[in-house]
């Protein structure tokens, strides 16, 4: 069964098995607006928990992304190369890239979904 | 820490749901339906902007258009009533203080609209430079509020939906007049690279000439955002960014608003010495190989990895196609076609030096 985990800056893990899907929240994407590039890692990159490994560019400014386990990139999302919107149009759908955990215990330090609405309602305000 | 200041349509903003940012200490919109719809918007029809953060300086008195022309690098001297000019107020060395506009009201009256970044520290330097001047120097800027309503359908908005008409008014002039009683100010200027005017009014009347212009849906609300990505486009520099005080306009590549034929300005013989010798680094436009954009700060590097320079401002372009940049470098490298690269974060990309006008103009002359 695949389980939901975040990072407090808006990364999102959907992890089935020892697989995590990552990429940034609704939240985040509608905060950032048009997204029009994603600096993407290549397959075989270790990725570390808590540093970035890439960005996502809107049309005003560029964030880092921090990835929320380590591992090894094993997928990059191909299709965000030539159509980046597509994180805004479904940012839960068009993950960023695939990584095998070396260390799925990390997860344990993520948030959970009540954990991270927490961080976005502080947001607000 | 200082207080944030609201504009004049400040509360309307919030209702608007429009995403707020603090620029030059001001809480701005930055968007409201988004920057690239904004943006095309102004390009084929018609945006307005709540510019009310902008400074608005009155210089008068019998010594009034020789002080102008003494901190300010265009000439004005002999103008008629109702032109407006484009130029900078420089540092001796040559570095720029503000860039601005002067508008002649009167034989010996002037209106200076100045950046919201800069206002505190333009009336200082306008105030140091006044000794020996019969001027009175009036800091209008909390009184006065100001819409910017730009693209090829700005001149019917005015018209039709707050009843001024501009068809006369010609680029680069402007009107005062009376609507409804109130005094109001109306330029045909912009930031944007379309024809479009700019409206100064008391801020107690701003907020009826925005709501008249929501009801007629007939202009999109635009935020900072988009301000930045139409000027850019089109070449022109933004304070902060292609001008500063440690950054000359002949570097900028605005020389030609810089009068050497005056007898005198701060400034002149920095800038004529670096116009005769050519500046040592130049604003140039870059457009990168790829998607990535280079943004501001961001290195400039040769093609053997040397820093050469930095970007300046850089956008995915919206009007045109690629990732495009302005960047200050080196001049050895300024030449077109010279092929340089940026570092971003822990990549580099290779770019082409270009023009810095990435779209073209779109004046009503």
């Amino acid at each position: 069964m695949k389980k939901l985990y975040y990072t407090p800056t808006h990364e999102y893990a959907l992890v089935d098995g020892n697989v995590a899907y990552i990429g940034i929240t609704d939240y985040a994407q509608h905060a950032l607006g048009n997204v029009v590039y994603v600096d993407m890692p290549e397959v075989d990159d270790e990725v570390t928990a808590g540093e970035d490994f890439g960005a996502v560019e809107s049309v005003k400014a560029a964030s880092d992304l921090i990835s929320p386990v380590s591992g090894t990139v094993v997928e990059v999302n191909e299709a965000l190369a030539d159509e980046p919107g597509l994180i805004n149009s479904d940012a839960m759908a068009n993950w960023i890239i695939k990584v095998e955990m070396s260390d799925p215990a990390e997860l344990d330090s993520l948030l959970d979904e009540a954990g991270y609405k927490a961080v976005c309602d502080a947001e607000k305000h | 820490m200082e207080t944030i200041k609201l504009t004049c349509l400040h509360d309307r903003h919030l209702a608007a749901g429009a995403q707020m940012s603090p620029f030059a200490g001001f809480d701005m919109p930055i968007q409201y339906s988004g920057i690239i719809e904004e943006h095309n918007a102004v390009r084929s029809g018609c945006g307005v902007f709540d510019v009310s953060h902008m400074g608005e300086v009155n210089i008068s008195g019998a010594d009034a258009e020789k002080f102008v022309n003494h901190i300010f690098t265009n000439d004005i001297a002999g103008a008629p009533v109702g032109k407006v000019f484009y130029g900078m107020m420089l540092h001796p060395t040559g570095g720029v203080v503000d860039d601005l506009l002067v508008y002649k009201r009167g034989e010996n009256n002037f209106f200076l609209v100045i950046n919201a970044s800069n206002i505190d520290k333009d009336m200082a330097w306008i105030t140091s430079q006044a000794a020996g001047y019969d001027v009175e120097i009036d800091n209008l800027s909390d009184e006065l509020g100001e819409l910017a309503i730009q693209g090829p359908e700005a001149e019917k908005v005015m018209k039709e939906v707050l009843g001024i008409n501009c068809e006369h008014l010609e680029f680069y002039t402007f009107e005062e007049m009376l609507l409804d009683g109130v005094h109001i100010l109306v330029s045909r200027t912009g930031y944007t690279g379309e024809d479009g005017f700019e409206l100064y009014a008391p801020v107690d009347a701003i907020p009826a000439y925005w709501d008249a212009l929501m009801e007629s849906g007939r202009a999109v609300p635009c935020g900072l955002g988009c301000r930045d990505t139409l000027r850019f486009e089109v070449g022109l520099p933004l304070y902060g960014d292609e001008l500063a005080d440690d950054i000359t306009p002949v570097e900028a590549g605005l020389s030609m608003f810089c009068k050497l034929d005056k007898p005198e300005f701060t400034g002149r013989e920095a800038i004529a010495r670096q116009k005769a010798e050519g500046p040592a680094r130049k604003l140039v436009g870059l457009l990168l190989d790829g998607r990535a954009i280079a943004r501001h700060g961001y290195d400039v590097l040769d093609m053997d990895g040397n820093v050469i320079g930095k970007v300046t401002t850089g956008y995915q372009g919206i009007s045109v196609d690629g990732s495009i940049a302005a960047a200050l470098i080196d001049s050895r490298f300024a030449a077109k076609d010279t092929k340089v690269m940026v570092q971003i974060r822990r990549k580099t990309f290779p770019a082409t030096v270009t023009a810095k006008k990435f779209y073209k103009k779109s004046y009503k002359k």
